[in-house]
């Protein structure tokens, strides 16, 4: 199960050796479906050709395609993909339940509340990414503080969260309505989830996010995190501070589901699948960051290869794609979660 | 450890959760390398007694002091590598083995880059086969009985090897023989390593025959304390659980046995006995 790397007497590293292979799997798979998508297109490419360009050496005409439209958009799907694989894992694991993530716990939702007021506004698509930001954030905050009863239980969480996801969709529903056409088009098509025309713009706060959190959260949050799901007793008993450490993770989780939808808008079920999906295939228990991590750019970028190429001459919005195989998944888990009586 | 007080105590405790109060002034001290075992009824206080002396609660007045320093001051590392709490109850993770449970006990002494020392994986071993889980030990947490969970959790708090351990109902889901047995572990840690033990406990006659120390509580506050032989009396059970009973000596050990008093009209007539 568990192996253990030395390197003297006072380095020691546990890990799992299929919790490795997992994660480097489906990080092979994303990249191998990245380069696939940059070749495809009304301008298809072959592999070769593809990482030819990729490394600097192709026509200006290649190099316009695949570095300057085709690449943004993958490196996107990538990184969206992987922040929130990496919320869910965090949601999941703090809440203790396999629903908890930030589309079901009113997240996603309240970063589109604050986007489509931005649309109202008239806002740019700048302004736009801020406003979804700015409503995850302060939806984070509102239910840390609803929920919070001398600390904040995970299941009291889920409720809160549940509850809140319910009324903020009321409010983004009555917010169309106030939407001029134009607007409320554009708004729609945000609200689906779509890496359409996404430039760097937009994957560079998500990669700096990444960069800073993601270590962050991987090396120092993954084994609190472990000692969390056995109960607030217990774990603080093990020197956790348990309400830091919660409230730590926590606005990491939020952090990164907002930058997600501010770069994609809310592409919904990645965080609830993914980090369970990689829990099935590590067959370890806990928390598996960085193998979730990995799942979900490897389930994001495939669904918009999906969303773009499945349907000849007709391009889907890739939240289409992942709602419909996210739903059907939502389903099954809620079925066998039944089954095993703990619903 | 400068002043000559106990390693663990508590001054002029009040416990709450939110508004709802649980203790005033409580003031508990633990003596050192005692078996200090804490009775009393239902929702008396004892596991919320418990989570503030391991910090897990935080008073809202008064404080604990271990080793003669307010515990909220100490390093929560520290603490973990001083007091090892087992709670009443805990989660076991979805899909973990018994090993990997008990190894969970390891973590204030570990590490980013110290993540599994030998010594981690001997007291891992040592933990298991003390509490005898060490035959189940690629079992699957979720598949145990009650009774063996149990003694994976008591294994946990041990691998944790901390000089004060405070168990919080050890000995429930067990049992009658298995009860013994992690009584006869707790007594062992005490008397051959000098550990020093808290222990919750429902049975009164379990706590006058194991502990060095005992505390009754009622709603919130210490109605008794001292070694159980000067002070398990009748009229302190009566007052304690509201339960008319005899104190006799223990025809083993000779410490206090606590026989209810017999329900009106069940008492069988003078020479009836076959
Ligand atoms: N997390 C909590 N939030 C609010 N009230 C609590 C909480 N935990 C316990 N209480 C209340 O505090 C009181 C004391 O509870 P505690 O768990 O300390 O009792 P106890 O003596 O350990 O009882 P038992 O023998 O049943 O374990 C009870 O009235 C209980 O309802
Ligand atoms: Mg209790």
């Amino acid at each position: 199960m568990s192996s253990t790397l030395r390197i003297g007497a006072s380095v020691s590293v546990r890990y799992r050796p299929r919790a490795l292979l997992v994660g480097a799997a489906a990080a092979l798979l994303a990249l191998a479906v990245g380069v696939l998508a940059l070749g495809s297109g009304d301008y298809p490419m072959s592999t070769s050709d593809v990482l030819r360009t990729l490394t600097g050496g192709g026509s200006p005409a290649e190099d316009f395609i695949v570095n300057d439209l085709r690449l943004p958009r993958v490196v996107t799907a990538l990184l969206v993909g992987a922040a929130l694989a990496l919320a869910g894992a965090l949601f999941q694991s703090l809440v203790r339940n396999p629903l908890g993530s930030p589309d079901i716990l009113g997240f996603t939702q309240g970063a589109g509340a604050g986007a489509l007021l931005v649309v109202l506004a008239g806002g740019s698509s700048l302004a736009l990414a801020g406003g979804a930001i700015a409503g995850g954030v302060a939806t984070g905050a509102a239910i840390y503080a609803l929920a919070w009863r001398q600390g904040v239980q995970g299941s009291r969480l889920v409720l809160v969260g549940i509850g809140s996801a319910a009324v903020l969709t009321g409010i983004n529903g009555y917010l169309l309505t106030r939407a001029q056409l134009m607007d409320a088009a554009r708004a729609m098509l945000w609200l689906t989830g779509s890496l359409d025309g996404r430039g760097w713009r937009d994957a560079v706060p998500l990669l700096i996010a990444l960069a800073v959190l993601g270590p962050a959260v991987l090396l120092g949050g993954g084994r609190a995190l472990r000692m969390l799901e056995m109960g607030d007793d217990a774990a603080g008993g093990l020197g956790i501070r348990v309400e830091r450490v919660r409230l730590a993770l926590l606005a990491c989780a939020v952090l990164l589901a907002s930058l997600a939808a501010a770069a994609a808008g809310p592409v919904n079920f990645v965080a609830l699948t993914a980090p369970q999906l990689a829990k099935r295939l590590t067959r370890a228990p806990g928390p598996n960051l960085l193998a979730a991590m990995c799942t979900g750019a490897a389930l994001l970028v495939t669904a918009d290869h999906l969303a773009q190429h499945a349907f000849a001459g007709h391009q889907l919005p890739v939240g289409v794609v992942t709602g419909v195989l996210g739903g059907g998944y939502l389903v099954w888990l809620l079925a066998t979660e039944r089954r095993a009586g703990r619903m | 450890m400068e002043t000559g007080g106990p390693r663990l105590a508590g001054a002029e405790l009040t416990l709450a959760y939110e508004k709802r109060t649980i203790a005033e002034g409580l003031t508990v001290a633990v003596p050192d390398r005692s078996f200090t075992v804490v009775v009393g009824p239902n929702a008396c206080g004892k596991s919320t007694l418990l989570r503030a002396l391991s910090r897990t609660l935080r008073p809202s007045a008064g404080s604990v002091l271990l080793d003669g320093q307010d515990i909220a001051t100490v390093p929560a590392r520290r603490v973990a590598r001083t007091l090892g709490l087992l709670p009443q109850s805990s989660v076991a993770p979805d899909g973990i083995t018994v090993a990997e449970l008990v190894a969970r006990g390891r973590y204030p002494h570990q590490g980013l880059l110290r993540q599994w020392s030998a010594r981690d994986e001997e007291v891992v071993t040592d933990s298991m086969a003390a509490t005898g889980v060490d035959t189940l030990a690629d079992r699957l947490v979720d598949e145990l009985s009650g009774g063996q969970r149990q003694r994976v959790w008591i294994a946990m708090a041990l691998a944790q090897e901390t000089p004060l351990l405070l168990l919080d109902e050890p000995t429930t889901y067990l049992d009658i023989a298995h009860q013994i047995e992690v009584l006869d572990l707790c007594a062992r840690l005490h008397e051959e390593q000098g550990r020093t033990l808290v222990a919750v406990l429902h049975d009164l006659n379990h706590a006058a025959r194991y502990a060095t120390h005992l505390i009754a509580m009622r709603d919130g506050k210490v109605v008794a304390s001292g070694p159980p032989t000067e002070i398990v009396t009748a009229d302190l059970v009566e007052e304690v659980f509201r339960l008319p009973c005899r104190v006799i000596d223990d025809p083993e050990t000779g410490t206090p046995l606590v026989v209810p008093a017999a329900r009106r009209g069940a008492v069988r007539p003078e020479g009836s006995r076959a």
